[in-house]
């Protein structure tokens, strides 16, 4: 039967894109997290959407499941094949296929990666920008939409999410749909007024249909950009701190770092302040107001802004931040998990306790970063911990102090972002039962045959 | 030197030129299974060297497909990013030890230590021209061939073009009567001793004849001799000497109107670090306008002939790493595709013809350009 499937796999996409080979499977069969692996029978890597339908027209026919694929980063183990049969690598999708100036929007394929349409978009309209995650630049675009995923502009705007203008996607019974205003025009520039069937995608972890296509909203781009450390040690006061700075409207990104080494970070922390302009003159006005919301603080002595050495600075204005995949390295392990917690920003204290509770506990290390999201809506709390991937102690300490963090998020009323399978389990049950009925009800009516990313957001009516 | 493997995030950072154009991992960006990319090529070989994987002809494959650009070394963000390279050449080095290597590698070597040259050709297969040449005997400079420019055509033409130009410009050089491999390939492959054994040759050949100074036509060979244990010759690139000779006015250049982008060489460029020389060269000749490929200098896109894939190219196909830079090439408008490397001259000429763009573009090495405008 693999046999016979393999072959039909061949014929549709061709032999050299098709793997039945230990290695490619040894491969998809696990993230850089700690998630158990768990190996594939194939991996199929389309080029059109034409072959995605294809695929999962025979995996429906023959009940075998599909798990579709960006770059595999999420750290979570969300495109691992718990249940086996077909990994879909997407990045052969590549094709950035339109860009609208005037109407701010972009239309990528799956495969698109965040470094590509980066670059693209610095070279072709360099005054436009999407909001970049600080994922390593091979992560995809569309895999962190599918994810919720967030980036510099999700202060501003919002979750990188809410900047869908339309999608094309393969359902799960082989239909391809749009959504959109690209269902009914030949113009890819909203998902409103229409009905929000997007919604039957977004942060579904393709359980409910592949995205082989996306209209993304971009943003415009200044000419400069600078950042500001504010620091302080009362976690209370970040609260008032982050109101303040939202309040303005000046700041494009703020974010929240805090880590006990260096040994001078130790008991502070930092927000991070980005502010952009087309002219100093303009940097310089939302910098001063900036420092005005929080001219009180600072009287009071209770923080400061941190004279940062260029190369610090350098650092932290670098897009995507390197330093962020560094932390993987920090103890020379290769490794590094995170439950990022999407909490109210007055969480941030009762987390961060939560988080030097449970790392020394565990005897283990943390880093702490966060991003806040919309006008302080919320914000992604990022519960970090390095771990040695050659040490079989510190992989089960920070495995620990991972399933600890997001029992805490629950605890303090936050939502796990792109939760592994256990976690979803861990989700659902704290989860309104009519919500998780729905969510049944809508998965065994898209995926009948439940051959979409088995394993994961799997409700047990 | 493998125990650090397990330091691989597979952050995926590798795979890409500084400005992310694209991808610019040659066996990667022919492939597309993350099995090839540098990332999934380490945590393959750490699957290897645990037991979790058995040795088989596809992981001989994925581990022999590196080309050593060095673009990974670039372009990783963490601090053992210059061990990369060695940590593959290492797995490669054990499976030499087991004889484990897939049987075309297997054969460039075997061919290396009976023929001297890769192709397993016989010596009578060598450029015509060569017997005619001055052997070295205490002349300025020893020009050195290696294999590709005394038995590929394109090779030969090269270092023919270089010659040409040394005594048009009145210099003192001699070559080889029976030269020993330059052992880049070998080293590349992971046959350490006999890289060793070839250096060891090499040097003792240039002891003997007095040698100070050398002139390589392949970046492969001066990339090589570089790493001879205690040389005490001056080594040169032959784009080096080029530049030499036109800044002290020994090489007069007259007009050549054409529009001409440059292929840095991987073994010149990221491996050794010479990026503005041949283009300096090109500069030099009134009417020649220089544009940029994307990826250039640092960011150059390999052409997939490295680590002795000329020979046995197991990156050839569609997607292959030459036809993508053909292509690439192609996309600046220029008439002329400059390269300073016989194996990229060979790998991107081919590629040109299977790609269909004869009279669109046109392959030509440096010495070739400057030749054809030298007063």
């Amino acid at each position: 039967m693999k046999e016979e499937i393999y072959k039909a796999l061949i014929e549709i996409v061709g032999e050299e894109f098709v793997s039945n080979k230990k290695e490619e499977l040894y491969i998809y069969s696990r993230d850089s997290g700690l998630s158990d692996p768990s190996f594939p029978d194939f991996v199929v890597m389309p080029k059109t959407v034409e072959e995605v339908q294809k695929i999962v027209q025979l995996a429906n026919r023959e009940k075998i499941p599909v798990v579709p694929a960006g770059a595999s980063l999420t750290l979570s183990g969300l495109t691992i094949p718990h249940k086996r049969g077909i990994v879909l690598d997407m990045r052969r999708m590549d094709r950035i296929l339109e860009l609208n100036r005037r109407g701010r929007y972009v239309v990528i394929e799956a495969g698109v990666t965040q470094g590509k349409l980066q670059s693209f978009l610095e070279k072709n309209c360099p005054d436009l920008c999407h909001s970049l995650p600080e994922a390593p630049p091979s992560a995809t675009v569309v895999g962190n939409i599918l994810i919720h995923g967030q980036g510099n502009l999700t202060q501003s705007y919002g979750f990188n999410s809410s900047m869908v203008t339309g999608l094309e996607v393969v359902l799960p019974t082989g239909q391809i749909c749009r959504i959109g205003s690209c269902s009914l025009s030949p113009y890819w520039f909203s998902i409103e007024p229409l009905p929000y069937l997007a919604g039957l995608f977004l942060g579904w972890f393709g359980t409910t249909g592949i995205v082989t296509k996306l209209g993304l909203k971009l943003f415009p781009k200044k000419k400069l950009r600078d950042v500001e450390l504010f620091v302080l040690e009362d976690p209370n006061l970040l609260v008032e701190a982050i109101y303040r700075i939202t309040h303005t409207e000046m700041a494009e990104d703020v974010t929240t770092i805090a880590q006990p080494y260096p040994l001078m970070y130790r008991g502070t922390i930092m927000i991070g302040i980005y502010i952009t302009g087309d002219t100093e003159e303009e940097l310089e006005f939302k910098r001063r107001i900036i420092w005005e919301s929080l001219s009180e603080l600072i009287k009071a002595k209770e923080g400061g802004f941190m004279a940062l050495m260029p190369e610090m600075k350098k650092g932290l204005l670098e897009k995507p931040m390197s330093g962020l995949t560094r932390t993987a390295d920090i103890l020379k392990g290769g490794g590094f998990v995170y439950c990022g917690a999407i909490i109210p920003v007055e969480k941030f204290p009762d987390a961060l306790r939560k988080l030097v509770e449970i790392a020394e506990k565990n005897d283990t290390t943390y880093a702490h970063s966060g991003r806040v999201i919309g006008r302080g809506h919320c914000m992604m709390f990022a519960f970090a911990f390095p771990f040695n991937r050659n040490d079989s102690e510190s992989i089960k300490k920070a495995k620990k102090a991972l399933r600890e963090s997001y029992a805490a998020t629950l605890e303090i009323g936050g939502v796990p972002w792109k939760p592994g399978v256990e976690e979803q389990d861990m989700i659902l049950e704290k989860m309104d039962r009519g919500t998780v009925e729905l969510m049944g009800r809508i998965r065994g009516l898209l995926d009948p045959n439940g051959i979409m990313n088995p394993g994961n957001w799997e409700v047990r009516l | 030197m493998m125990l650090e493997l397990h330091r691989c995030f597979r952050c995926g950072w590798c795979k890409y030129p500084s400005g992310f154009e694209d991808y610019n991992c040659p066996s990667y960006a022919r492939f597309r299974f993350e099995s090839y990319s540098p990332g999934g090529r380490l945590w393959l070989m750490r699957g290897w060297l645990n037991g979790e994987l058995d040795w088989s002809d596809r992981l001989s494959q994925i581990i022999f497909s590196c080309v050593a650009c060095k673009n990974c070394v670039e372009n990783c963000r963490m601090d053992f990013r210059e061990e990369i390279l060695d940590w593959i050449i290492s797995a490669r080095s054990k499976a030499v030890e087991r004889g484990l290597v897939p049987p075309k590698v297997r054969d460039f070597l075997e061919n290396l230590m009976k023929y001297g040259n890769p192709w397993g050709l016989p010596k009578s297969k060598q450029a015509s021209w060569l017997g005619e040449m001055e052997r070295f005997s205490g002349q300025d400079f020893l020009v050195y061939l290696g294999c590709e420019c005394r038995y590929e055509e394109r090779g030969t033409e090269m270092a023919w073009n270089v010659i040409e130009i040394l005594k048009k410009a009145g210099i003192s050089f001699g070559v080889l009567d029976d030269e020993s491999c330059d052992g880049n390939e070998v080293l590349m492959l992971g046959e350490r001793g006999l890289f060793e054994e070839l250096a060891s040759k090499n040097l003792q050949k240039f002891r003997e004849l007095g040698v100070k100074r050398i002139v390589t036509i392949s970046p492969h060979a001066y990339n090589a001799m570089k790493k001879y244990a205690g040389i005490k010759f001056e080594i040169m690139h032959f784009t080096q000497l080029l530049l030499d000779l036109i800044r002290k006015g020994k090489l007069s250049l007259s007009k050549l109107d054409s529009t001409v982008t440059y292929h840095d060489p991987c073994f010149l460029g990221r491996h050794n670090r010479i990026y503005e020389d041949p283009r300096k060269i090109l500069r030099a000749v009134s009417g020649l306008k220089l544009v940029e490929m994307r990826m250039n200098r640092e960011n150059a896109f390999c052409c997939g002939g490295g680590s002795g894939n000329f020979v046995f190219d197991f990156l050839s196909g569609s997607d292959s790493p030459a036809r993508l830079r053909i292509r690439e090439a192609l996309d600046t408008n220029a008439e002329i595709l400059a390269v300073a490397c016989p194996i990229c001259k060979a790998m991107l000429e081919d590629a040109t013809k299977t790609e269909g763009l004869e009279g669109k573009i046109e392959v030509r090495d440096i010495a070739e350009i400057v030749l054809s405008s030298a007063k």
